[in-house]
């Protein structure tokens, strides 16, 4: 069957030419390309090239030139992979001068064998989605009047009568990104466009479909972590879809979904190019959206509960901020080992999905001083062990809510910093105290991707739940910042990309 | 060898545009530079290899050869026999070709020839704008409402 649509673009046809002739330049014109790259290099001209692409619903697609001609502007180009039945698709697209008026008149046309039945959905498909979609936004693009720094003053040298095609870019992409300028509230993380550069050596470049949100994002944000280097992108956990590998990367390749949970920030953008290594493939049955809402928080309840401690059956343990990220997963998995699970919460709907999530004790603090209940519930014996992030304003309760030769383990401040402590108290119960840092759990790439496979085993087994409580647009990070520190979140927060939605 | 390009969008869709511009009799009808126009031995004007022969306004007079017409693809092609232009081997083209945005028509006139050395910009020029240039905007104008 043949599907054919042609236009007329008021503009010069070397103008049109130059963006249509960038092969893998459709990224940046065509609204149903997320995202495009020419496969083994930057080449966009060559016959033969390949291009991976993504469209705005999330399907991979791969497209070869198979033609190129500067005289008569045309190129014609083959689909190798697609989901849409569109066998043995070759398309073409020619571009004409229309002399009077200094216009362009663009043919798109195709011939593919439709599965029977569905030739009239898949030619609309073709001719409206891809072919009228793609001539408006050219049309956008161009006969928008632009301002030119040509027309303010005379150049040094005559502008060349015909534009150069785009150089073979398919290197660099734009990408949503939010940046921070300079350390402060919610209100610093704003949405801009950045540049992400093609992999170097030993790297990837991502197409992230979901961010996760941590509590260190906004110590980063703050300036109380000296993570985030200004102006600069925050965020550590996402997951994704590889685009392109650079030299050297031969574990993954293009279209692989993968997830990370991990410094150097950059999480919050849409794309993101960086080392392979710190990657962890992504199992099938775990979506990017729950990859990016359990990574960081799981990984961190993983060794929180085997390593900082190992968690024993019978053993009493107190987890604060029981319905947070960390805490509904620390609450699950602390069941699971067996464990006598005591939590504290902000609110009675937070205490509801700490139960849900097996606290079998939630404690509502803005009710009642936790330490009396932990005493009660424990025949004043104490916990046995106690994971406090909430930091200034818990410490001191959790050591007296903490039985003789308990463990309790400092891994976070969401309240404020810990401040200086006096050593001896700690005699007076023989505790042991943990000060863990996420990075020394996490700094071996097979470490990393072995934890991560318990992990999802665990989800697997039904042991965890991933609750995501909050979504929010890549763009509203502000916002969500702002929910998390309001206390007013359940379960993880994640973010985005505009592409998506 | 000088070429010539004019191309122009015509406001209609393609089978009607078509049927003006296809008699190959019919330059008076559309083109506002062509007096009156008959074909040589009176030959039907669709039959390849025909004779017009037309007076312009200007009074010059040219006779011309159909080469090929083809209704498929909405074109037809000529030669020059005989002519006030001083113009050798010239051949042209004119084409429709369907817009499907709007249901229009794009239409591209060509020609190329030789001629005797140094006219060859004067020609192009002349061709090009007071004929064919000339020839697509009247029926553009045609079909504008
Ligand atoms: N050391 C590590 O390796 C490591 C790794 C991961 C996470 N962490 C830490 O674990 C904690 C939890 O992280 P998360 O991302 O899952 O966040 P989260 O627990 O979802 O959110 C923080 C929670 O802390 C509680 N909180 C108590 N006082 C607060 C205050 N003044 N301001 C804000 N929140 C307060 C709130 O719960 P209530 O309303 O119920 O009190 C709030 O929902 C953070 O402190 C984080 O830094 C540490």
């Amino acid at each position: 069957m043949r599907v054919r649509r042609s236009t007329v673009i008021d503009a010069p046809v070397d103008a049109v030419w130059a963006l249509l002739r960038d092969f893998n330049g459709h990224g940046d014109w065509h609204p149903a390309v997320a995202a495009s790259l020419i496969e083994d290099g930057p080449t966009a001209d060559r016959i033969g090239a390949v291009r991976a692409f993504r469209l705005a619903d999330g399907s991979q697609l791969r497209e070869q030139l198979i033609a190129l001609s500067d005289r008569d502007r045309s190129l014609t180009y083959c689909l190798l992979d697609s989901p849409i039945p569109l066998m043995g698709y070759v398309a073409s697209i020619r571009l004409k001068p229309v002399t009077e008026g200094d216009r362009t008149f663009w043919t798109w046309e195709s011939q593919f064998s439709p599965p029977a039945g569905r030739e009239e959905e898949l030619a609309r498909l073709v001719a409206l989605d891809i072919y009228e979609a793609g001539f408006s936004a050219v049309r956008r693009l161009l006969t928008k009047p632009r301002p030119t720094v040509r027309a303010a003053a005379p150049p040094p040298s005559p502008p060349p009568a015909v534009r150069p095609p785009p150089a073979a870019t398919g290197a660099t992409l734009i990408s949503e990104a939010i940046v921070v300028e300079r350390h402060g509230g919610p209100e610093e993380l704003r949405p801009r466009r950045v540049a992400v550069p093609p992999p170097g050596d030993n790297q990837v470049r991502l197409q992230q479909t979901a961010i996760g949100v941590n509590f260190i994002d906004v110590y980063c944000r703050t300036g109380f972590f000296d993570l985030l280097q200004l102006p600069g992108t925050p965020g550590m956990e996402a997951a994704g879809v590889v685009l392109d590998v650079g030299p050297g990367v031969t574990r993954l390749r293009p279209g692989d979904r993968v997830a990370y949970a991990c410094p150097p920030v950059g999480a919050y953008a849409d794309l993101r190019t960086m080392d392979a290594t710190l990657l962890v493939p992504l199992p099938a049955d775990i979506d990017d959206e729950m990859a990016a809402a359990v990574l960081l928080k799981g990984l961190s309840a993983h060794f929180l509960l085997h390593r900082v401690h190992a968690v024993q059956r019978g053993e009493t343990v107190l987890i604060h901020a029981a319905a947070g990220g960390v805490g509904l997963l620390l609450c699950q998995w602390a069941g699971a080992l067996g464990a006598i699970v005591i939590g504290t919460v902000s609110s009675e709907e937070k205490a509801e999905a700490a139960r849900r999530g097996g606290c079998r004790h939630p404690i509502v603090t803005s009710q009642e001083n936790f330490v009396p209940g932990v005493l009660d519930i424990t025949g004043g014996r104490g916990a046995d062990v106690i994971y406090d992030a909430v930091g200034r304003d818990t410490l001191d309760r959790s050591l007296q809510a903490l039985a003789v030769r308990g463990h309790l383990v400092s891994f976070g401040q969401a309240s404020g910093p810990i401040g200086a402590w006096d050593l001896d108290r700690f005699t007076a119960k023989s505790t042991t105290l943990s000060r863990p840092n996420y990075a020394h759990y996490t700094s071996s790439p097979d470490e990393v991707r072995d934890m991560a496979a318990h992990l999802f085993e665990a989800i697997r087994q039904g042991l965890l739940r991933v609750t995501i409580g909050q979504r929010f647009a890549l763009s509203e990070a502000a916002l969500a910042h702002q929910r998390l520190e309001a206390r007013a979140t359940i379960g993880s927060t994640i973010l985005i990309p505009g592409w998506r939605s | 060898m000088p070429k010539i390009y004019i191309s122009n969008v015509i406001p209609a869709p393609t089978g009607q545009v078509w049927g003006v511009i296809r008699d190959f009799n019919g330059l008076a009808n559309w083109t506002p530079f062509v007096a009156e126009s008959r074909i040589e031995l009176g030959a039907p004007a669709d039959q390849v290899g025909c004779i017009r022969n037309f007076t312009l306004k200007d009074g010059g007079r040219i006779r011309e050869r159909l080469l090929a017409l083809s209704d498929y693809e909405f074109s037809m092609t000529y030669s020059i026999l005989e002519s006030p232009m001083g113009v050798e081997n010239y051949m042209a083209t004119l084409q429709l070709t369907p817009i499907t945005e709007g249901d229009r028509s794009f239409a591209e006139w060509s020609a190329e020839f030789d001629c005797a050395p140094g006219r060859e910009k004067e020609l192009v020029n002349f061709i090009g704008q007071n004929v064919f240039a000339t020839g697509l905007r009247a029926l553009a104008q045609r079909f504008s409402a």
